[in-house]
């Protein structure tokens, strides 16, 4: 059936922000589906709160709303567009939920919308445990068995029901207290007891175990003819028990044979067919006893996921733009193979490499987390890498991750694992974290045999023994350098000599640990040399890497998509290029810090760089993302973005833009400057006459400390006071000659790792002593561990000690400038939270609200200023902390900061694409002729009448027992956008999209450090004058009696023995709508964190600072009672597609 | 399951006990094509000197021990684009044959420890075992877009030089070998399975996975391949199946003489070399595809349905339906076109060119063997009402 034409619009919902378990892989999909529709000639109208997408750029979609993902809004939505029909199974677990409320709202059926790509029925019972596991023994499929207990009875029956060995998960507990497998019950009633107890709610989960059995994914798609296949098959390296997204995974599944395989495949079918997917892409989930081969379903997802991007990356195969071309009525066999050209969507993609996806945790980021993986996903980001073995792809993966490891270990970071007694090595490999995986290649190094591992990890056999191949070929490496350096002993020393034992090594062994994915970096670590040596000396041997092409077909048929990997072979697969090329280095995985905002950066230039003409080079190792899709770029490299691999790609391009026989011709250049940190600090490893825009010796001036404060002040730009420091003494002299509070933080480091505000000396000494690694608790040193290893504290990487500005505005600003020296201000933000918040986490607002405009002016003209004497070409971000008329300027980055998508989607200005363009030497004049820029963009883009805000949306609700409280390092993943009317109903909607609305009426919960008290009050006041009535904690109380303002009800925090109400049951009880909790400094944790945690647990907002605490009486007044009104992006930019 | 070398041991004070899991040192070989072409790899499996045949590519990613055993693959040397192979061993009951067949396998590389709870030995011991030669570290993508470049041809691998391989490879010259089916047919007939119906399959290499489809509903008569049509009927067989089987079915004077004798007298079903020599028992012709299909993720419409099957394939010939008498093409493989199944009304007779039984692949076919039975059941009822023969 070819595509429908009874329809002719259709709503397509996103994902929303960046969430742990929600990530950018929805902007993949989402942004190829509404590609794919709008190409079919449908109107295409999209609803998503995140700006940092490509999916929101106003050419994706015909309307686009940037409005928050709620029920009501979306009615708004439905109501004023009248879609034909709306798709919901491209927006993650955010797009169905909504789709689901909308159906029981009757707004579907008001406004005759249809439900495509998957039935609401059909969600319905994939997303209900009841009725799914019905549906599965309906049809003879097992599933593991469970309930939910809320007393001792209930424990009991269930566990009757279910047998032996149980599984008991208490709800909402910190710390794993009750969790436990039992298999008799006495052990049974005990645990339970205490789980029951442990848990807030007073509920456990009471499961099978099937803790592990071998994990499995099959990732499927069905037309509306019921053809079905499967796209790809992933199996675990973690076994059941910690979560998919938390677990090491590969594809395709290694260690089934086909009878069981055909037999998963033929359950897969059965269960999409049975729950009624009609169309699109299902993710299956399985579990495998290990020893006896018997299989569960665990779950379904009746949508494309997390998972099918993976598989979308690792095979080749686009799930979302076929799921989407099959939700409009087309049949798979009808959909052509984008790769091979000739041959059709409807078929198995056969892979002839081996993918491994790890994820990448924040633990270091979350005070009070613990780096224990579980049931529940706790990582942010991942990366792929993909190798012609497992060894490989696995060693590719590890460095891909970007946290100091050069594989699987063979490094400097190996040492500390190597040092831990074996007894406490093992103990520790019981438990899955992120470390696991480098644990047990030291304990096979240090000999533990593999069944032993295998009983204590649940990791397959199969895993073991490969990891146990890098481990035995490490071993020949090492035993070679030991003989060399005997046989040296006699000769002169130093890394010359050192570097020579490579050479001794011989082409054929080197070849062999390079097949094994064995960095340069390793290589030169057990050789004792460094890794430049170890590099010439590679390439002088001939050992260079070959690059192959991701293809869906096992090379059966030619590919036309230019989609490699690099891997040691015999042949070389990248064409010959005669155009200019540019190579873009990506942002790697997700982490707090560096988001998709990169990932926006980059697929901008390259979609601007193509269409003027240049040939665009990809380099990404993120599979979540849209530069990672094969058609963004002309090429794209999977690669991990280390100074071996992006120095790699470089010489393939290189050799692929010379003649075979002629001379070398030089790529047309490098951009380095918009994937974050990750490609900058590559930018030292590039030959600088390849690096593009703004030169690496001014973004090393914007870092190098004494070099920026003589520019500064040689330019008449007041900073803070402050220094640098490698020593405590050091950093306590600073203190003192400028003043407490002092900022301190060490440099290059990305969303404020380690940034800390300090009062007094004794704080000083505590931060210092973390940054010098002579931290007293072990906790803080496994806090700033990852943070050593990323170089630690020396004089190239001092400490940075600087006067804190107490109540300070923040503001940001973004930048461009050409060649010509045109500088172009494209937004001025202005922080909601004061300074001292890390910008990320802080909510903004452009046009600035509360700014004079000579403040504005000032902070326009010192823009201008450091950009001139930076001579950047391309973005600058500068950020500026204002304290009444006085700007101090805090930093400047001369490279995408992540507020350019934001600022993009609030003025309309596609500031990405014209920094990539005048990278490559366009002028700011030519950019406005062709329509790049908005022909009145002069001087500085032209606000429209509206406010845009930017949220961040944070990760709390992920890591009991984490603080909520905002400072001065990032915690956040990701952000929402507010657009409307007023400063007040932009902040609401920004608070109603990152997921905490704020309430009209009820009680509010007052409690404020000292110093906030007097501002304060002016805000219990407004709250006061909007009908809301006030609750508050004695100190505060007693102040805002005093000073005339009513307080209903006397809170007592916890552990405070008065008569009064206690705080965290007023709130677990529903009798809050809204805290206002400003505590002072790190360390004081006692007097909010209860009151911040219940707010957590029982979803009710929590603000942490005044200044967003006035921003949201604004918002509750300006908004009254009415519904928000809602507007597209193309209305609001007079937007004209290109 | 087939874990560790060293079990058992206490793991407390270990120190560093020298490991042997590895791969033993393998010596260096080579593979030469007949065109010249050399990749280098390193010896394996029951490989001694030399071991040569005509190369192809399968794409399966599992299924390696099924398509060894394969009795088609007789005379060929097998490279596998999957890097990977061995890695859950073998398992008895997964061989399609007593024995191995193939020439030689090609590997990228070969698990040294195996794991399944299935497994009964590993994969280097079972191709020892078996006698199978193969070559490992071979740049198999490369060796794939070769072929796929210049099309499907002989070759050699050993411990021998270069020159020496290169020319046994070219000795092999146009290598169409009359002898492959009468090697792996059943010497003699036999019966097996227990059903109400009776068929009598010719064995040119069958499956057993094929057997055990058919033999579920009814009573087989396997018989060697060159045996009269009248032998057969003598059996009174409900219905005729042809099986699968190596080489170039243009050869099989034989076989193809007996099908013509059986189409018509009673209901015939044929797979792969069966269906080819349908094809040709009715006047049509068969060609020799430029690589052939090997794998498991081969698109296969079928007509009169519109439904797309995901099929398993491991064929170098196909059959021109135009040319063959009173068939009609059912059957499409929707990569290039090539006729993968046609029914014959007026003979009684449907055949596929791909691999219903699976084994390695998807089991999206299996309601092949149930429509046989329909065929015969329902010829069967006609008979008794006396309608015509």
């Amino acid at each position: 059936m070819p595509r429908r034409d009874d329809i002719e619009s259709i709503l397509v919902i996103g994902s929303g922000p960046i969430v742990i378990g929600q990530a950018c892989e929805f902007d993949y999909s989402g942004t190829q589906a509404c590609r794919v529709i709008k190409e079919e000639g449908y109107r295409v109208i999209l609803a998503n709160s995140n700006p940092a997408t490509i999916m929101t750029d106003p050419s994706v979609a015909d309307r686009t709303y940037v409005e928050p993902l709620v029920r009501e809004v979306l009615a708004s939505i439905v109501e004023i567009e009248r879609p034909d029909a709306i798709l919901p199974t491209l927006g993650g677990q955010t797009a169905l939920n909504l789709m689901m409320e909308l159906v029981e709202a009757g707004t579907l059926e008001e406004f005759g919308v249809e439900v495509i790509g998957a039935r609401p029925d059909a969600v319905a019972i994939a997303e209900n445990r009841d009725k799914f596991k019905a549906a599965m023994e309906e049809i003879g499929l097992d599933v593991p068995t469970s309930g939910f207990a809320r007393s001792i009875d209930d424990v009991e029956a269930i566990a009757e029901r279910i047998g032996y060995p149980i599984m008991l998960r208490p709800s909402y507990i910190l710390g794993g207290a009750g969790t436990g497998i039992v298999t008799n019950k006495d052990d049974l009633l005990r645990l339970a007891r205490a789980g029951l107890a442990a848990s807030p709610v007073a509920e456990i989960l009471v499961e099978r175990s099937i803790a592990g059995w071998k994990e499995y994914e099959l990732e499927v798609m069905r037309d509306c003819a019921d053809n079905c296949v499967v796209i790809c098959s992933i199996e675990n390296f973690d076994p059941m028990g910690v979560h998919t997204g938390d677990s090491i995974t590969v594809a395709p599944a290694q260690t089934l044979t086909d009878v069981e395989y055909q037999a998963m495949r033929n359950d897969a079918f059965s269960c999409i067919r049975r729950v009624g997917v009609e169309t699109g892409g299902s993710n299956v989930q399985f579990a495998v006893d290990p020893a006896s081969g018997r299989r569960l379903i665990v779950e379904m997802n009746p949508r494309v996921s997390r998972s099918s991007a993976l598989a979308s990356k690792a095979t080749g195969f686009p799930i979302a733009k076929i799921a989407a071309k099959l939700a409009i009525g087309y049949r798979l066999e009808e959909i052509q193979n984008d790769i091979t050209r000739v041959t059709p969507a409807s078929f198995e993609p056969t892979i002839d490499y081996v993918v491994t996806k790890i994820p990448r945790w924040a633990f270091e980021k979350i005070p009070g987390s613990v780096p224990e993986l579980g049931t529940r996903m706790q990582s942010v980001g991942e990366v792929m890498a993909i190798g012609r073995t497992f060894c490989e792809s696995l060693q590719k993966a590890i460095r891909s991750l970007e946290q100091g490891r050069a594989g699987l270990n063979a490094d400097a970071s190996e040492r500390e694992l190597d040092s831990i007694a074996i007894d406490e090595l093992l103990r520790n490999i019981t438990q899955a974290t992120p470390e696991r995986v480098f644990e047990i290649e030291s304990a096979i190094r240090r000999g533990v045999d593999l069944s032993t591992l295998n009983a204590l990890s649940g990791i397959d056999p199969w895993f073991l023994a490969q990891i146990a191949r890098i481990t035995e070929e490490r071993r020949r490496l090492e035993l070679h350098f030991s003989r060399v350096s005997d046989e040296r002993l006699e000769a002169p020393s130093g890394d010359r000599a050192r570097a020579r034992a490579v050479l001794n090594l011989g082409a054929e062994e080197l070849r062999r640990a390079k097949r094994l994915g064995f960095s340069d970096a390793q290589i030169a670590y057990l050789a004792g040399a460094d890794e430049d040596s170890v590099r010439s000396e590679r390439l002088a041997l001939g050992v260079v890497p070959t690059y192959k092409t991701v293809d869906t077909c096992g090379s059966e048929f030619e590919a036309f998509t230019p989609y490699h990997y690099s891997t040691y072979e015999d042949e070389d697969e990248v064409q010959p290029s005669s155009r200019k090329t540019v190579v873009i280095l990506g942002s790697g995985p997700n982490r707090i810090g560096q988001g998709i905002e990169f990932d926006y950066c980059c697929v901008h230039a390259s979609i601007a760089l193509r269409e003027a003409g240049y040939e665009t080079v990809m380099v990404n190792c993120n599979p979540e993302t849209v530069s990672t899709d094969y058609d963004t770029s002309d090429r794209l490299y999977f690669e991990p973005l280390t100074k071996e691999d992006v120095l790699n790609v470089i010489a393939a391009e290189t050799r692929a833009n010379s003649l075979p026989s002629g001379p070398e011709t030089k790529i047309a250049g490098v951009i380095v400057s918009l994937g974050g940190q990750t490609p900058l600090k590559l930018s030292h490893a590039i030959p600088s006459e390849l690096i593009l825009g703004t030169s690496p010796a001014s973004i090393d001036l914007a870092e190098d400390r004494g070099a920026w404060s003589a520019l500064c002040l040689r330019l008449g730009i007041q900073q803070p006071p402050g220094g640098t420091a490698t020593t405590t003494r050091e950093a306590l002299l600073i203190a003192k000659e400028v003043g407490y509070p002092v900022l301190v933080r060490p440099s290059y480091v990305l969303g404020g790792r380690a940034m800390e505000i300090v009062y007094d000396d004794d704080g000083t000494r505590r931060v210092m002593d973390g940054l010098l690694g002579r931290s007293a608790t072990s906790s803080r040193r496994e806090e700033l561990g990852s943070l050593l290893k990323e170089g630690g504290v020396s004089a190239e990487r001092p400490v940075l000690v600087d006067r804190f500005l107490e109540d300070a505005v923040e503001v940001d600003v973004d930048a461009l400038r050409d060649r010509d020296g045109e500088t172009l201000i494209a937004g001025v933000m202005e922080h909601v939270e004061e300074a001292g918040v890390h910008s990320g986490d802080s909510a903004c607002a452009l046009p600035p609200q509360t700014l004079s405009e000579a403040v504005i002016t000032q902070l326009e003209s010192h823009t201008r200023a450091l950009a001139d004497a930076l001579e950047v070409r391309g973005l600058l971000n500068v950020q500026f902390a204002c304290k009444g008329t006085e700007v101090y300027v805090i930093e400047a980055n001369p490279r995408a900061s992540r507020t350019v998508p934001f600022v993009a989607k609030a003025t309309g200005a596609a500031i990405a694409k014209a920094a990539a363009r005048i990278m490559v030497g366009a002028t700011l004049l030519e950019l406005r002729a062709d329509g790049t820029l908005p022909s009145d963009a002069v001087g500085t883009v032209k606000c429209l009448g509206h406010v845009s805000m930017k949220e961040a949306v944070l990760p709390f609700d992920r890591f009991p027992g984490a603080d909520t409280l905002l400072g001065p390092e990032m915690r956040s993943t990701g952000e929402v956008m507010g657009i409307d009317t007023t400063f007040g109903l932009a902040f609401a909607k920004s608070q109603l999209a990152a997921g905490g609305g704020l309430p009209l009426k009820g009680t509010v919960l007052f409690s404020l450090a000292d110093r906030d008290k007097p501002a304060g009050l002016e805000v219990a006041r407004e709250f006061t004058r909007l009908g809301f009535s006030l609750a508050a904690t004695f100190g505060t109380a007693a102040f805002l009696r005093d000073n005339a303002v009513p307080v209903e009800t006397l809170v007592a925090k916890v552990g405070e023995e008065r008569l009064a109400a206690d705080a965290v049951d007023l709130i677990s009880s529903g009798k809050i709508q809204l805290v206002v909790n400003t505590p002072r400094g790190r360390g004081s944790r006692s007097d909010g964190i209860q009151i911040r945690s219940a707010a957590l647990a029982s979803k009710v907002p929590c603000l942490t600072t005044l200044a967003a605490a006035r921003a949201a009486a604004a918002g509750i007044s300006d908004r009254g009672s009415d519904p928000f009104s809602v507007a597209a992006l193309q209305d609001l930019h007079n937007f004209e597609p290109l | 399951m087939t874990t560790s070398t060293e079990r058992g041991s206490e793991h407390g004070g270990l120190d560093r006990v020298p490991m042997d899991l590895s791969s033993h040192e393998r010596e260096r070989a080579l593979l030469v094509l007949a065109d010249g072409e050399v990749f280098e790899g390193e010896a394996a499996g029951a490989l001694r000197d030399v071991a040569l045949g005509e190369l192809v590519f399968n794409t399966a990613m599992s299924g390696y021990q099924e398509v060894i055993t394969d009795p088609s693959y007789a005379g060929q040397v097998v490279a596998f684009t999957y890097t990977h192979i061995g890695n859950y061993g073998v398992s008895k009951e997964d061989s399609e044959s007593a024995h191995s067949f193939c020439n030689g396998v090609i590997t990228r590389d070969i698990t040294p420890q195996p794991s399944s709870w299935r497994a009964t030995e590993g994969f280097e011991t079972f191709l020892i075992a078996n006698g199978v030669p193969a070559i490992c570290g071979i740049d198999t993508r490369r060796l794939t877009r070769h072929i796929r470049e210049s099309g499907a041809m002989p070759c050699a691998f050993g411990t021998i030089s270069k020159s020496a391989l290169q020319d046994v490879a070219e000795s092999l010259g146009n290598f169409a070998d009359p002898g492959l089916v009468d090697r792996v047919t059943t010497p003699t007939r036999y019966e097996i399975g227990g059903g109400p119906l009776r068929v009598a399959v010719y064995d040119f290499g069958v499956k057993r996975s094929m057997l055990g489809q058919l033999a579920a509903v009814a009573t087989l008569n396997v018989v060697p391949a060159n045996t009269p049509a009248d032998e057969v009927l003598a059996w009174e067989p409900d219905g005729v199946f042809l099986s699968n089987g190596p080489g170039d079915p243009s050869v099989l004077e034989k076989p193809i003489a007996a099908a013509s004798d059986l189409l018509g007298k009673v209901p015939v079903f044929g797979i792969c070399l069966g269906h080819q020599i349908i094809g040709l028992a009715l006047g049509g012709r068969t060609y020799k595809l430029a690589f052939g299909h090997h794998g498991c993720n081969h698109p296969v419409q079928h007509l009169s349905t519109g439904h797309v099957e995901i099929t398993s394939q491991n064929h170098n010939y196909a059959v021109d339906v135009s040319t063959v008498r009173g068939a009609e093409l059912t059957h499409v493989n929707l990569n290039d076109g090539v006729t993968e199944g046609m029914e014959m009304r007026s003979a009684n007779a449907f055949s596929v060119q791909y691999h219903p039984e699976a084994a390695p692949g998807p089991h999206d076919s299996y309601y092949l063997f149930r429509r046989f039975v329909d065929e015969i059941e329902s010829r069967r009822s006609r008979v008794i009402r006396g309608g015509p023969r």
